[in-house]
């Protein structure tokens, strides 16, 4: 394999922040998943929201290694050994699991704005993000058909289904354009063809994507935009999952694993 | 200075090894008819294998990489092994080989379905619920209950006609 020409410390910086906002993304989505493991509303939904947490456990892996290798760092350390407010997930992350249609509402918003999201970044000139993000995209397929079904299935299903549903989607909406939060150095990432596109012009996509699916289940959502501090807001529920998956790590903190 | 028939005959060894290597999750199929093998280099200080994962987050990975290093050590054909993570090119499931699907099927798994073209299967064909041949009684009217199985690279099927639940390899 082709090694990627040397990075300057701007691009590598900017480049760190990026990888850093996805893997955090998936690490905190995959976490917020798997309190479902043992308590889902059936066997199948036990055994498929386990295995979607764990495929986002495993991108965010990945890219804690690529983010480690670039920065001389560590991926555990990365993962288990940073306080809760230097985590760069979205707010829609911040968010405790709820009730099933809370986490199905998440799942949707999250899984179509991944989406774009990969698509973009299986382009990037920064070739191992680029593979990595085109194998994610075949597994993802999987996810986004799983939270399609069942935003349908709550939608059609009932008025006491398809009011929780449309009333997450409206608490979600503002944190979920926080995805697309602008990037410190994203200028240069794009310049560079590291981020192939924009945050915002992605932001746009993905909206004039949802919109048409979502309106119909919650009515008009209001304009959004995401802000700069989208991926630095942090909550009382985060905090509390910050300490349940640190808590081996920090129970040994000399071990090797 | 090795001679290029002999660094062949190396390579072969390797292969030959790898294949008889299984799958640590599911054991009747090999690492090489799995198609999780992207390449082997072999030179006087070195193996090298690279890994193709299935999935990202497949937890059999760091038992793979240990299992194969150990057993090209064994072999001697050079003093170094390494066995590195590779996703070029993205591993997918029409990378099973024939005798990989009849053993799989043997095994009482449906294997992938193969692609209608070859080479690798679009994202919108992707998208498409795949149909799976029971493993048991060859019957195609089978219903997928859960693309979501006891393993990542898993899902669940039900055939109609034997009535028997059955897991499927798949289709990535």
């Amino acid at each position: 394999m082709a090694e990627s020409p040397p990075l300057d410390a701007t691009s590598r910086e900017a480049l760190a922040e990026l990888l850093l906002s996805v893997a955090d993304d998936e690490f905190v989505i995959g976490f917020w998943d798997s309190e479902w493991t043992g308590i889902a509303p059936m066997l199948e939904e036990d055994v498929a929201t386990s295995s979607i947490a764990q495929d986002e456990i495993g991108h965010a892996k990945v890219l804690y290694e690529l983010l480690a290798e670039l920065t001389d760092d560590d991926a555990d350390r990365i993962a288990f050994g940073r306080a809760s407010d230097a985590f760069r997930h979205a707010s829609l992350m911040n968010h405790a699991r709820g009730d099933w249609a809370f986490s199905v509402a998440r799942r949707y918003l999250y899984e179509t704005a991944d989406q774009v999201r990969l698509a973009a970044l299986a382009g990037s000139t920064y070739e191992p993000l680029a593979l990595l993000a085109g194998k994610m995209r075949r597994e993802e397929t999987y996810h986004l058909m799983h939270a399609d079904t069942w935003l349908r299935r709550l939608a059609d299903g009932g008025s006491v289904g398809r009011g929780r549903l449309s009333s997450s989607l409206e608490c979600l909406w503002a944190d979920a354009q926080e995805i697309f939060a602008p990037l410190i150095g994203e200028e240069t990432l794009v310049h560079e063809g590291i981020l192939p596109e924009p945050m915002r012009a992605m932001s746009m996509t993905w909206q004039a994507r949802v919109r048409p699916t979502l309106e119909p289940i919650c009515g008009a959502l209001p304009a959004a935009t995401p802000s700069l501090d989208g991926r630095t807001r942090r909550t009382s529920d985060f905090a509390w999952l910050h300490g349940e998956f640190t808590s081996v790590a920090r129970s040994e903190e000399a071990a090797t694993w | 200075m090795v001679t290029r028939a002999a660094i062949g005959s190396d390579e072969e060894r390797v292969w030959a090894e790898l294949s008889r290597i299984p799958d640590p999750e599911i054991p009747a199929i090999n690492v090489v008819d799995l198609g999780v093998i992207g390449s082997v280099n072999v030179s006087d200080e070195r193996v090298s294998v690279e890994l193709l994962p299935t999935f990202v987050g497949c937890p059999a990975i760091g038992v793979m990489q240990e299992q194969i290093t150990a057993r090209l050590r064994a072999l001697n054909v050079a003093d170094d092994v390494e066995v590195k993570v590779s996703f070029n090119p993205p591993w997918t499931s029409d990378r099973i080989s024939v005798a990989g699907r009849e053993r799989l099927r043997l095994a009482g798994f449906a294997p992938p379905q193969a692609a209608e073209t070859p080479g690798l299967i679009g994202l919108e064909e992707l998208a498409v619920m795949p149909i799976a041949e029971c493993p048991f009684c060859g019957s195609r009217d089978t219903t997928l209950e859960n693309p979501f199985g006891p393993t990542l690279c898993r899902a669940i099927y039900h055939c109609s006609a034997c009535r028997q639940p059955f897991e499927q390899f798949k289709q990535v």
